[in-house]
């Protein structure tokens, strides 16, 4: 059986329950358990990794409804390595979160595992409006955890966070039902015949379906013109939310990159390679102008969102190539941008917390209280965001360019991120020259507003660049791993032969036939 | 009946589409109320248009006599998640306007 698929779905959602029952007295017990979960879903993680390597794609029908009729898990290589960065993540922001963070408000574990939950759901279901769902599930957890602790910086930004996000929902609705209207079924496997089966009178219809899908997605994955809410929500959150928000535009590149091979792929006949011709340019032009606009903030967490956005952009575009290499550089280099930028949130709270007033303003102001520590921490952060050798930065951007050098955009390619690595890499050394480097002497006086990093919050940070570290040092069996992961997404018929299984049990009545032919 | 399905459909898309584009939280959420009744309206529409069908089917009975009841499950989900986003980006006005002290969705006013 199969059923251990949805570990990474029930596991959060019982610890949040439990986190919710017990009393905001008790936080150590909550801590516990929150953290005993996230530890269990990275073991989870791997373990899928593990499971999958042979390219088996496992699938598991809820409730033994078969598809297409019920609702599959399925865990293929792609979904076990995001269900796996996921887990990774959310443990190292939950291990910092436990020093303190989580005391600001009540329930922040409940929101925590819900958000996990959604983003964990959303990586495994193989049918389409399950995926509505479990966006929904997400969304809402990352509503609550925004506002989280209050503020009127923080509620501002969350009304517009939530107004955007539920225009959104509306637009998957419409899209997804458009789907369902011409191919009669929801599961992406199904779904993938059935485009292919499509005629040419069809073919206006599932392409707006298809693009209205594909806006939804960009909305999340912040890709131009759709990525103006980033910054602002990302620099208004606390610090563990968002490291873990980082995540969450994976979700958007998940999407886009399962239902453009699976459904809208090249053997997708009138539905054939639908966005592909504007990914690519989109992808490029949300690079440089994140890009710009992390040269261009006044702010350490508003650059760091438009890194996100940059780093979203550069691997946006090496899928919108749709070749095996292209997709593996882009996997790889998604892996080490999600925990780069998750580290960087966290890093920046610790540094405003020593800063004053000053807090994350990139200008001289006080000296840091731990320079060293923090400092290198930064150092490191910085090389990797910035593509310098040795980090994964570096190799991921590199894949990609190899990827991309014999593609008829190539050039775009390697002009753009060349470039905008020189912008990365001047905006990042301001930083370090005036947050860092500079700065005035902190008297007594100012000493005691000065609040200085543990060996238990820095554990965390150190952890993430620990992983950064071995993620680069092993980059050669894990790029083989994505290179397998590239393979497998690009042959779909292995994902629609591991769901599309015929039901143990069927009663054969032919209506399932007569069903399927309703619209034609 | 097609038709006038559509229009509706057509015209709470761009009542809500002017609503949400308006600069205050009250206006906005009822955009987005009509907004998402557009989508679950259209949602209903792609199962076909049919009325006093059973759900059901049955030998020999011919599939125009029969109504999709797939759609009409998916339309009770969305209400549910949309009753719900609608409840809390409401109480998530109404804090804003108390905090914010304007209910301007980008706070730009002088408070009261």
């Amino acid at each position: 059986m199969n059923n251990w698929i949805v570990i990474p779905i029930l596991l959060p959602m019982l610890t949040a329950l439990a986190c919710a029952l017990i009393p905001a007295s008790k936080i150590a017990i909550q801590r516990t358990l929150s953290l005993a979960a996230s530890l269990a879903l990275v073991a989870t993680g791997f373990f899928m990794i593990s499971q999958t390597m042979s390219g088996e794609i496992f699938s598991y029908a809820m409730g033994s409804w078969s598809a297409p009729f019920g609702i599959v898990v399925v865990v293929d290589r792609l979904s076990a390595m995001m269900v796996a960065l996921t887990s990774v993540v959310a443990f190292c922001v939950l291990a910092y979160a436990s020093q303190g963070a989580d005391k600001r408000g009540p329930y922040f574990h409940f929101l925590f595992q819900f958000q996990v939950l959604g983003i964990c759901g959303a990586f495994l279901t193989g049918d389409i409006f399950n995926l509505f769902v479990f966006f929904e599930i997400l969304l809402l957890a990352s509503y609550n955890l925004l506002v989280y602790s209050g503020g009127k910086k923080r509620l501002k930004a969350g009304i517009h966070y939530v107004i955007l996000n539920l225009v959104g929902s509306a637009l998957f609705l419409i899209g997804v039902s458009t789907l369902y209207g011409i191919t009669g079924t929801l599961n992406m496997a199904d779904m993938a015949v059935q485009v292919a089966a499509l005629g040419p009178e069809d073919q206006a219809i599932l392409q707006a379906g298809a693009l209205v899908l594909m806006v939804v997605f960009a909305l999340k994955a912040a890709l131009l013109p759709l990525y103006l809410w980033l910054p602002g929500v990302y620099s208004a959150a606390t610090a563990p939310v968002a490291a873990l928000f980082a995540v969450l535009t994976k979700v958007g590149v998940y999407a886009i990159l399962r239902t453009s091979t699976l459904i809208f792929g090249p053997e997708a006949g009138v539905g054939a390679d639908l966005i592909a011709p504007y990914l690519f340019p989109l992808a490029l032009l949300t690079l440089f102008f994140g890009m710009v606009g992390a040269m261009g903030s006044h702010r350490l967490r508003h650059m760091t969102g438009y890194l996100i956005i940059a780093s979203l952009g550069t691997m946006l575009a090496s899928i919108g190539l749709f070749t095996e290499a292209s997709i593996s550089g882009a996997l790889y280099y998604l892996v080490h941008s999600t925990l780069n930028m998750a580290l960087f949130f966290l890093l920046i709270e610790r540094v405003s917390a020593q800063r004053g007033p000053f807090t994350d303003e990139i200008r001289i102001g006080w000296k840091l209280t731990q320079p060293t520590l923090l400092g290198l921490i930064f150092f490191g952060v910085a090389v990797a965001a910035a593509g310098l050798p040795p980090f994964s930065g570096f190799l991921g951007k590199l894949l990609m360019l190899q990827a991309a050098i014999d593609e008829p955009g190539g050039f775009w390619m390697w002009a753009v991120i060349l470039f905008t690595s020189l912008l990365g890499l001047i905006a990042l050394s301001r930083v370090g020259t005036q947050v860092f480097w500079k700065g005035t002497e902190v008297n007594d006086a100012r000493a005691e507003k000065v609040e200085r990093t543990t060996a238990l919050q820095a554990a965390p940070l150190v952890a993430i660049l620990a992983i950064l570290a071995a993620y680069s040092a092993f980059a050669g069996p894990v790029t083989e791993y994505t290179d397998e992961v590239a393979a497998q997404l690009l042959d779909p018929q292995q994902y629609i032969d591991a769901v599309m299984v015929e039901p143990a049990f069927f009663p054969d009545t032919g209506m399932s036939d007569d069903l399927r032919n309703k619209d034609h | 009946m097609e038709a006038l399905i559509a229009s509706a459909i057509a015209v709470l898309v761009a009542c809500g589409f002017y609503l949400v584009l308006r600069a205050r939280t009250f206006p906005v959420i009822v955009g987005l109320a009509l907004f998402s009744y557009a989508a679950n309206l259209y949602i209903f529409s792609t199962g076909r248009l049919t009325s006093g069908m059973p759900p059901v089917l049955q030998k020999g009975v011919p599939l125009e006599a029969y109504a999709d009841p797939l759609p009409q499950a998916l339309i009770l989900t969305a209400i549910v998640i949309g009753f719900a986003m609608t409840a809390f980006i409401l109480v998530l006005a109404i804090s804003g306007y108390v905090e914010l002290g304007t209910d301007h969705l980008d706070a730009k006013e002088q408070s009261r």
